[in-house]
């Protein structure tokens, strides 16, 4: 028989004391950070152009002239005009503003339902998650274009069918992050203190628990940014988008397609453009889990 | 007693469902603690401490319940009321401080705030009232520079720094009782010392009582009144702290005292308990101490064995208690 000695007196356990946090703060400084830094500073640069449409371009995106079509780029149309004779570069200013704007408005719905309903399933389990996560898996069973196009198609298009579509689907991501963060973090001590300090669940969760545990669903909303800006580009191509004349890189890309052969650019650049977009904001969401995910104590 | 207690648990039962069985953490327990002591309750891992404690607040595990008993905190019974009713208890009559005063604290939230967050929720405090408040507190457990620390997040505190904040959050709102579940475990040795003497202090200035969890007999001897013994989810023995410190009598005790080291008394050797703790899910027939008990008889190994009152005012489950006394007296450490 194994004789195992009572812990009479306490071993201190000098290992759990410090030490974790001692890490050199310089190396976890946002600006050292490369992927962050190039993300942010080509984001900006977007911003900037479609912020900026209006100065930089003279031309009207939807004002026509007919007498000057298809044109190839020059000084006066920097990347030429299309066949209504409307300027390329400025259509794609505008288009880009307004997908740009819809996108990061679209992120915000899926992002506060799917925060919330993911912190009260992680939170309370039990049936109230069972019947939050069974509607995610419905949601999740569908891919994710397959249901948006199907859902604007049956709303019919326009902004407010992409904001519903959107968020009807994107909040199960946020669901599902939150409510697997909540999981972890609802068994860390500070969650018991905060509870026999007699707090409220909902205290608890939006004062303690959510302020832990956001970060993952921020990082994960820059790339859903850049999924619902293909959404929107592809939903514009198909004509379910922002309806004509009001200019949107998918529905560019669809015009220029029938003079592909003789008119590359018109497809080309507003393509480039989502393709920059997209690389911008997932550049920041990395840089964004790298600079968080070493200080999460 | 001269005033009535101001918790009273009787007969306290805490099932825990496992995938290995039903475990029955606590075993109908009963303890009273009167205002302004400072109640010890020792025993060693897995004999139900921390699951008292946290019957007793009201935070068991999801998988825990409590199927028997009554907490009778001012002769208000916590056992039935909803989390809404105990949430105006917990806080300004009962709180509780935490073995590990860095995962105790909210990571991402200003020491200060989470200091004054009772007080405003509980007390109804505004925001610059409850911040004078918690400056205050942290000037009363002994936190150096409170305005400069208010503002600062726990991974910039030490451990008992940390310990001291845990401190000043359970005393927000003025509770009538603390449960400590072993606050000074995860601290060393000389920060040990000033937690206790700090408790101690405040315990003695305020009058709120304790309900001291450790499996540290010297910090019992420091800071305990009374102490209650656990043994495989039940009491083994209760009494005061002297009285059963310095003369067990029960087996168990006995064996916690010859296994700690003790400066006053040089031993020659410590001398372990043999065995390992019961098993909870299937715990051995009559005294669960009978496994590894030196002094086990037929009659041990038949019935339970409820704890008796003794003269002095001490209790003891053990059915041949005067065999503890001859094994001190052969061991020639008792009276000191």
């Amino acid at each position: 028989m194994s004789a195992i000695p009572l812990g009479g007196q306490a071993e201190p356990d000098l290992a759990a004391i410090p030490a974790e946090h001692a890490q050199p703060r310089q190396a976890r400084r946002w600006y050292r950070q490369p992927a962050l830094m190039s993300g942010l500073i080509l984001f900006g640069i977007i911003l900037f152009l479609a912020a900026g449409a209006p100065l930089l371009t003279s031309y009207n995106p939807i004002a026509q002239n007919l007498s000057q079509t298809l044109l190839g780029p020059s000084a006066h149309h920097l990347l030429g005009t299309d066949q209504l004779g409307r300027d390329v570069f400025s259509r794609l200013l505008y288009g880009l503003r307004t997908d740009l704007r819809i996108a990061c408005i679209a992120v915000l719905f899926p992002f506060c339902i799917g925060t919330v309903l993911g912190s009260i399933a992680g939170y309370y389990g039990g049936w109230v998650d069972t019947i939050i996560m069974r509607l995610v898996d419905i949601v999740v069973a569908f891919p994710f274009y397959v249901l948006i196009i199907a859902l604007v198609f049956v709303l019919g298009p326009g902004q407010r069918s992409i904001y519903i579509a959107i968020t009807l689907v994107g909040w199960v991501s946020y669901a599902r992050i939150v409510r697997g963060e909540i999981l972890v973090a609802k068994r860390q001590d500070y969650v018991l203190a905060a509870q026999s300090g007699g707090l409220a669940a909902i205290r608890i969760i939006g004062r303690h628990l959510l302020p832990n545990v956001i970060t993952q669903a921020i990082i994960y909303a820059m790339s859903d940014i850049v999924q619902d800006m293909l959404a929107i580009v592809t939903l514009g191509y198909f004509g379910l988008g922002v309806p004509p004349p009001t200019p949107d890189l998918g529905s560019m890309i669809n015009d220029g397609q029938n003079f592909l052969t003789t008119h590359w650019q018109l497809t080309t650049f507003p393509g480039l453009v989502v393709v920059v977009v997209g690389l911008a904001l997932s550049l920041i969401g990395d840089g964004l889990a790298d600079l968080i995910r070493p200080g999460q104590a | 007693m001269s005033t009535g207690p101001i918790l009273s648990v009787q007969d306290l039962n805490v099932r825990i469902t496992t995938r290995r069985g039903i475990v029955r953490a606590v075993d109908g327990v009963s303890l009273d603690v009167a205002a302004g002591e400072a109640l010890g309750l020792v025993g060693e891992s897995g004999s139900g401490k921390s699951m008292t404690l946290r019957a007793i607040i009201g935070v068991l595990p999801a998988e825990g319940r409590i199927t028997g008993g009554q907490i009778l905190l001012d002769g208000v019974d916590l056992v039935p009321l909803s989390q809404a009713e105990l949430n105006r208890i917990r806080g300004p009559k009962i709180s509780m401080i935490f073995q590990e005063p860095m995962s105790a604290l909210n990571p991402v939230m200003r020491v200060g705030n989470q200091i004054a967050e009772g007080t405003r929720v509980h007390l109804g405090y505004s925001k610059s009232k409850a911040a004078e408040r918690a400056l205050e507190l942290m000037r009363r457990v002994g936190i150096p520079d409170p305005e400069r620390r208010f503002r600062a997040y726990p991974h910039e505190f030490s451990g008992g720094m940390r310990q001291r904040v845990m401190i000043a959050i359970a005393l927000s709102c003025d509770p009538e009782i603390i449960l400590c579940d072993e606050p000074t475990t995860a601290l060393d040795v000389t920060i040990q010392d000033q937690i206790l003497r700090l408790l101690s202090r405040l315990c003695r200035e305020s009058g709120v009582s304790l309900i001291f969890v450790t499996h540290d007999l010297p910090v019992v001897a420091e800071i305990c009144d009374r102490v209650a013994v656990m043994y495989g989810g039940q009491l083994v023995e209760r009494g005061d702290v002297r009285d059963v410190l310095l003369d067990p009598r029960h087996p168990y005790t006995l064996g916690l005292v010859r296994s700690a080291p003790d400066v006053e008394h040089v031993r020659d050797s410590l001398v372990p308990i043999p065995g390992s703790p019961p098993s909870l899910v299937s715990p051995p027939s009559g005294c669960r101490f009978h496994p590894r008990c030196g002094f086990a008889q037929d009659d041990c190994t038949v019935q339970p064995t409820p704890l008796r009152d003794l003269p002095g005012g001490r209790s003891t489950a053990c059915l041949h208690y005067e065999r503890c006394a001859e094994a001190l007296a052969a061991d020639g450490i008792g009276h000191g």
